[in-house]
């Protein structure tokens, strides 16, 4: 065999054309930037606490430095970028669902516990136990606001009390320079500490026309603590509703409640058992798949959806298989002319952009207004429901995914029958064989063995028609009951694809889980057609 | 040619034609149909398969010019059909182009060269090429957006993504072009490289000019792949002047408003190129489609 090992492992030479040398150190030049903008990429990943992902791309920054870097490595070069396009976008994906699948990463448990601890910190309350009275002051230039304590301000009861205390620093009132009270939206004003305004104050009535523009003011003092309005009479300073205890709980002031970081579930969680949300993924074990085989809600749809794409899978093979099969006999059948037109013609489903003839069928089978109801309506004076009943909508699914996929077992029949010796044929004519019998003695076992491994492959990519589905029926009518989203249309994919995607409960865990069991299945029929196909590389 | 012919064989022939004709009808209706409503007044599926009512409102619309009616009203274009048959051309073109740089390559290092690891990746390939993207758009999605954080053109919603992912699905076009390398001799490059050339020069100057038809093939393949691309784009891109056709299209067919003359219109404009350029290429498409995936 011829290889090209020969210069490789040789000392190399400075080349004698200034065009490679330039162009040498142009590549080395290139590959550095590359690995240092992968190691910038891990820093920043790092730093930001995602270190799955700093991990990644350190295997990748690495790998890419060591190949281009040793000469005994030269042959790995060329497979390089198309190796790490894979392992980027296939196989890491591909690991990293099955990761997930043991956690309970979901819309309510999405961000990382800092993050989530730094968004509770933020949280504010308005403490009504130091509430101020206000009156209103009209002046040339618009109204001022004066604040007066009410209550007292002697003893703090609580710790909410307590803060409110420490910001205020026993100043008792405060007053605004002259605001317009106008417009949409929030608007920051100062305060400072002083005495009651000149005139008289405005009376209620006024005070309540001018509600809407008095909600959306937040008020804020000297020391930076911010009071808004409560009530139609009061303002009240905004704290922080969460304190953070050295032991890593939060406390919380409004409702005098410790909160202890449970990592078993990833909330923050009451002493009175309350869940704080939003939570953090944390590691949650076997839970979702023990979810999908004994929770009945979802093991229920689980099972008839399972069912239904191995059913769609197979007869989907079977329908394209007959079709494509027939035609591909009578396309090689030497007497028939025209063949050429007739090929063009039966292959054009598949030069249709798929996602166009499938909303093309959408249009066709619509219930209403589609033609195929008004042709049967006027022939046989039947509408089916076709998006609604959920037997007609598989029927409608399989119609449509024999019209996509036929042409394709077509080609595949046409390629296998012509390698068939025609003295068979012959032969089978002497002895009085009919066509059919040709067909079924003859064609058919001589092509089924080199056609299986292109079968099961086929079987495969409609086990994951997700395309057909998604754009056809959503999956819908749906089943009654299921705690997922869940239809009687769907298959394993598009379910997956729905419960992580779709619906406000976003359980990208329960998705996931699922995602891991089809790629066993997946992996076993590609290692079959492997097996079937005898590869040889 | 069959030298014993059955006497029933004229009877026999018709036979053919005509169920073959009749089979042709009932699978291009959908197809005449389309063209049909796209030059029909009207948003309702109504009438014969010849317009009565000729229109080209449909056609103006989906070109993006607005339409004025006979009594005065003027219809804006619902969606942006050419810029979304822009952004897929866009994307597709940057994305095969990729792939065929990447897949070129890796498939010369297979076809030419001995090195450790050989049989193990190139059939680790086989095997993941099979995993629909699908299943792991939960994972992409997480990667595109930790990745956007940092690399403003790599994040959700940006056309960047959308390449950058397609360069994934490589390993079908590796092993249609490895086949292809494999048939050519390799006397010729040895005897470029005793002249004194690299391995590079001997693939860059000898190889690759001897493979340009194989190079047209699998660009055009991975073009009308990404074309098609539906899963990964539905998730990645989110603004309506960001989506792909294969997106945007759907949109038409909404449940409560559907705007069945317009897709139509919309359809035939978009579909009929790829289908003229899928048609003619057919016979290496299908040759790559076929052989190329999993040699027999």
């Amino acid at each position: 065999m011829y290889t090209t090992n020969a210069s490789r492992g040789l000392p190399r030479h400075r080349s004698r054309y200034p065009a490679e040398r330039y162009s040498r150190w142009a590549l080395r030049a290139l590959v550095a930037l590359v690995v240092l903008a992968t190691l910038w990429l891990v820093l920043a990943f790092h730093l930001h606490g995602q270190p799955i992902f700093a991990l990644l791309f350190l295997m990748l920054g690495v790998a890419l430095g060591v190949v281009f870097s040793r000469r005994r490595l030269m042959s790995h070069r060329y497979i390089f970028p198309a190796v790490a396009g894979m392992a980027l976008f296939v196989i890491f994906p591909l690991l990293y669902t099955v990761g997930i699948s043991f956690s309970n990463y979901s819309s309510s448990n999405l961000l990382s516990e800092e993050r989530v601890r730094s968004q509770l910190l933020s949280r504010t309350y308005q403490e009504e136990s130091a509430t101020f009275g206000f009156q209103l002051y009209r002046t040339e230039a618009g109204v001022r606001l004066f604040l007066e304590r009410e209550g007292d301000s002697g003893e703090a009861v609580d710790a909410g009390k307590a803060q409110a205390e420490a910001a205020l620093r026993g100043v008792t009132r405060f007053t605004t320079g002259p605001i317009a009270l106008e417009g949409e939206g929030q608007r920051h004003v100062q305060i400072h500490p002083g005495g009651e305004p000149a005139g008289e104050p405005l009376a209620m009535r006024e005070v309540i026309a001018k509600r809407d523009a008095l909600q959306n003011l937040v008020l804020t003092t000297p020391d930076g603590l911010e009071l808004r309005m409560v009530g139609l009479r009061h303002f009240a300073p905004m704290l922080d509703r969460y304190e953070a205890r050295d032991d890593g709980s939060l406390y919380d002031r409004r409702d005098d409640l410790l909160l202890t970081a449970d990592h078993e579930t990833g909330f923050f969680v009451a002493d009175t058992g309350e869940r704080i949300t939003p939570g953090w993924p944390v590691a949650v074990g076997l839970d979702n798949y023990a979810n999908i085989f004994l929770d009945p809600d979802i093991r229920g749809p689980f099972i008839q959806i399972f069912v239904w794409t191995f059913a769609f899978a197979g007869l989907t093979v079977l329908f394209t298989l007959m079709v494509g099969f027939v035609l591909a006999s009578l396309l090689q059948w030497d007497q028939l002319r025209g063949k050429a037109l007739y090929r063009t013609l039966l292959i054009l489903p598949y030069a249709v952009p798929a996602f166009i003839s499938i909303l093309i069928f959408k249009g066709m089978f619509n219930q209403h207004f589609g033609e195929i109801n008004l042709i049967l309506d006027a022939l046989f004076g039947v509408r089916p429901s076709w998006f609604t009943d959920p037997w007609l909508a598989r029927s409608m699914l399989l119609i449509v995914n024999t019209w996509l996929g036929y042409p394709y077992m077509l080609l595949l029949c046409m390629g296998l029958i012509q390698s068939i010796p025609k003295d068979l044929y012959e032969a089978s004519a002497v002895d009085g064989g009919g066509p059919l019998t040709n067909l079924f003695q003859i064609t058919l076992p001589l092509i089924i063995k080199p056609l299986t491994p292109l079968l099961i492959a086929c079987f495969a990519f409609n086990f994951n028609n997700f395309v057909l589905i998604a754009l056809l029926t959503g999956g819908n009518p749906d089943i009654l009951g299921a705690s997922t989203p869940a239809g009687t249309t769907d298959l394993l994919v598009s379910y997956t694809y729905r419960i992580a995607f779709q619906d406000a409960g976003q359980n990208f865990g329960l998705a996931a889980a699922i995602a891991t069991l089809i790629f066993v299945l997946v992996a076993g029929l590609a290692l079959l057609n492997l097996r079937l196909a005898k590869v040889r590389v | 040619m069959a030298m014993v012919q059955p006497r029933s064989i004229r009877l026999r022939k018709l036979g053919a034609h005509l169920s073959l004709c009749g089979f042709l009808t009932l699978i291009l209706f959908p197809l005449l149909l389309v063209i049909s409503i796209s030059f029909r007044e009207g948003n309702f599926a109504t009438g014969s398969l010849i317009p009565e009512n000729f229109s080209l409102e449909h056609w103006a619309l989906a070109l993006g010019i607005p339409w004025e009616r006979t009594d005065g009203s003027v219809v804006q274009p619902p969606f942006p059909v050419l810029l979304w048959l822009w952004n897929s051309v866009k994307v597709a073109l940057v994305s095969s182009l990729l792939i065929v740089l990447l897949s070129t390559t890796s498939a010369y290092a297979f076809a030419r060269m001995r090195f450790a690891g050989k049989g193990p990746s190139l059939k680790g390939m086989l095997i993941f090429q099979m995993f629909p993207a699908v299943l792991s758009l939960v994972a992409l999605y997480a990667l595109f957006d930790r990745l956007g954080q940092f690399v403003g053109w790599l994040g959700i919603n940006t056309h960047g993504a959308l390449i950058v992912a397609s360069l994934g699905a490589v390993a079908l076009h590796i092993w249609t072009i490895k086949g292809y390398f494999e048939s050519i001799d390799g006397s010729l490059e040895e005897a470029a490289m005793v002249d004194g050339a690299s391995a590079w020069q001997a693939f860059r100057y000898i190889l690759l000019p001897l493979s340009l038809p194989i190079l047209m093939v699998v660009f055009i393949l991975a073009f009308v792949m990404s074309i098609m691309e539906y899963p990964m784009a539905s998730v990645l891109l989110v603004d309506e002047h960001k989506l792909t056709l294969a997106v945007g299209a759907q949109q038409y067919l909404a449940d409560h408003n559907q705007r069945w003359g317009n897709f139509a219109a919309a359809a035939v404009l978009s579909g009929l190129p790829i289908t003229v350029a899928f048609l003619i290429c057919q016979r290496w498409i299908i040759g790559g489609l076929t052989a190329g995936g999993v040699k027999g």
